[in-house]
């Protein structure tokens, strides 16, 4: 089913052709111009707004302030709690989604009836829009008065239980790795299931128990595709919106607030825009030391296929 | 471990894993089932589980609200940004699989990272461009950037697909004398349509589902489903019965689809760093 031993960019591909007649500009031209059109483009016109003292409330007062809406966040002393909130947000999901996604790989890398079934109803919550899975967690099943989880606590004898108010970090993280989880699981499963045969029955005549099997054999082998699904996981949940927006609006207080929720409050509520052009650029400068990682991860795996 | 005892064993941890299937699936069960419930019987507590189903908070939700106006945006901006984007990728995946030049790996590498642009570091651009450009809350707003956010995916999903073609078929072809609309339409379209149906199905996806843009860049007369769900945090959210009348009709046609692309899921969502 795996056909991770074919290269993933064209450099040798068996048979392939190579035609250095035919090179046919106009067909990729198009779709790079539009690329660069709806990203490179705006992101050179954050780059310029930065630089400005610009409030949309405020227009008239708009003027070049230099590089002071970079040094701006950094004497609020809100802005460290801010970025300190994504740290956690971003590794407590990361963390709990690793694991729990590889528990469900395992469990679903066996045959057992109904597997299929079970393996589609684990990777739907993933499908769900994420604004109707916050509005569902939030209205139906963590709702203080009426909700399900608080009530259920109420009959374990915990009462007044509140997790929206009380420990909001906490109930973000959870339905952000309930969206998350499955995620992990396909990527895990996929690796489990293209680990190479005879490696593994090696290890068994030679006595290694399950976890020593696991942990010499299979995790080195997963290690890729764990640091792509890691990568990819960690730039979706920097950018997590919706869900904050719908669930918390970033609080209670700031105790939910996001760098990338910040620049949403910062734009579209303040209609701070210089300021938030540059809290979009810093956004934009973390997500690349992410994004670089994962091209050099995504290369590096292409070389080895060719290698090999 | 004796036979009988790693029997034993191996049903208890089928058993574990449809429970935690079942858990996961949980949410979206109740939210389901509560939908086909009066508002009074959503409240209940203890929860019912068997209960007379009402069709009202659907037929409410769904024909008597402006649910449809909003169904119908979403259709619109999907299907639109879908097309846009395939019309684009399919030729750019066509030239990069079929006629690579050397800054091709380059080429690929950087249409990825544009995929992974945050939404942040582009929305205030663009906010200001819209409004100035009469473009704010029209379909063409959000059109224009689905089909963006998608065409890396429609590049690195159909390019991995052209690289599966059996190549000889494709070059004896050539060597007949066909063109290039004739070797689409005749060759390389009926080999590798289930490969497009995942790509147009996956944009969809990921199009129907989005927010942030959608939120910031339209108020009412585009506004799509995703805007139309998140007014439900306010009080509207008590209302359950038809709040999950309306989440449920919104994520169907998703979930449906999703199902169907399980098997191209990974390599959708690593834009064909994986393959499963």
């Amino acid at each position: 089913m795996t056909a991770i031993d074919r290269p993933a960019l064209p450099t040798r591909v068996a048979g392939a052709p190579r035609q250095p007649s035919v090179q046919r500009p106009w067909m990729l031209r198009p779709a790079l111009l539009f690329l660069i059109l709806v990203t490179q483009v705006p992101f050179l016109l954050t780059l310029y707004y930065s630089t400005s003292s610009w409030n949309l409330l405020r227009p008239e007062r708009t003027r070049f302030v230099g590089l002071d809406n970079y040094a701006a966040p950094f004497r609020n002393p809100d802005f460290l709690a801010i970025l300190g909130n994504t740290l956690v947000l971003s590794v407590a999901v990361v963390v709990l989604t690793l694991v729990f996604g590889m528990l469900f790989a395992m469990l679903l890398n066996r045959t057992f009836p109904g597997r299929n079934v079970v393996r589609t109803l684990l990777i739907t919550p993933f499908l769900i829009m994420p604004v109707v899975t916050a509005v569902i967690w939030k209205d139906v099943l963590l709702n203080p008065s009426f909700g399900l989880i608080p009530q259920a606590l109420n009959v374990l004898g915990l009462h007044g239980a509140d997790p929206l108010a009380h420990n909001s970090m906490a109930a973000l993280i959870a339905i952000v790795c309930w969206e998350w989880t499955p995620f992990m699981m396909l990527i895990l499963l996929a690796g489990l299931q293209s680990v190479p045969r005879e490696p593994l029955e090696a290890a068994q005549m030679d006595g290694a128990g399950t976890a020593g099997t696991f942990r010499y054999v299979i995790l080195p082998f997963l290690m890729r595709y764990i640091e792509i699904a890691v990568l990819l996981e960690v730039l979706f949940v920097l950018s997590i919106f919706g869900e904050i927006f719908v669930v918390t609006s970033g609080g209670p207080g700031i105790s939910t607030t996001t760098l990338a929720y910040d620049i949403f409050q910062e734009a579209f509520q303040r209609w701070n825009i210089g300021r938030a052009s540059a809290l979009g650029v810093f956004a934009v400068v973390l997500a690349n030391i992410v994004v670089i990682s994962f091209l050099r991860v995504v290369r590096h795996e292409s070389r080895e296929r060719e290698a090999r | 471990m004796s036979i009988s005892r790693r029997r034993i064993f191996n049903g208890l941890l089928s058993a574990f894993t449809w429970l935690l299937g079942l858990a996961m699936f949980f949410p979206i069960l109740w939210m389901a089932l509560t939908s086909f419930k009066t508002e009074q019987m959503a409240f209940s507590w203890p929860p019912l589980i068997v209960f007379r189903p009402t069709l009202a908070n659907w037929i409410n939700a769904l024909l008597t609200s402006p649910y449809l106006k909003h169904f119908q945006n979403t259709l619109v901006v999907t299907a639109s940004a879908t097309l846009l984007a395939i019309a684009l990728g399919v030729p750019a995946a066509y030239k990069l699989a079929f006629h690579p030049t050397r800054r091709s790996d380059f080429t690929l590498l950087w249409v990825m990272s544009t995929r992974m642009m945050p939404a942040v570091g582009v929305i205030i651009p663009l906010y200001i461009i819209y409004r100035d450009l009469g473009l704010f809350d029209t379909y063409a707003a959000l059109t224009i950037l689905y089909a963006g956010m998608n065409l890396p995916l429609v590049i690195w999903m159909m390019r991995s697909f052209f690289l599966d073609l059996p190549f000889e078929i494709v070059e004896s072809a050539r060597m007949d004398g066909v063109n290039l609309a004739q070797e689409l339409r005749h060759i390389i379209l009926p080999l590798t349509w289930p490969g497009l149906a995942a790509s147009i199905l996956l944009c969809m996806i990921f199009a129907w589902n989005e927010f942030f843009f959608a939120f910031n860049l339209t108020i009412v007369q585009a506004a799509p489903l995703s805007v139309y769900v998140s007014q439900f945090k306010t009080s509207e959210g008590l209302y359950w019965a038809s709040m999950s009348a309306a989440a449920t009709a919104t994520v169907l046609p998703v979930v449906i689809a999703g199902w169907f692309t399980q098997r191209q899921l990974v390599t959708g969502l690593t834009m064909g760093a994986l393959r499963e």
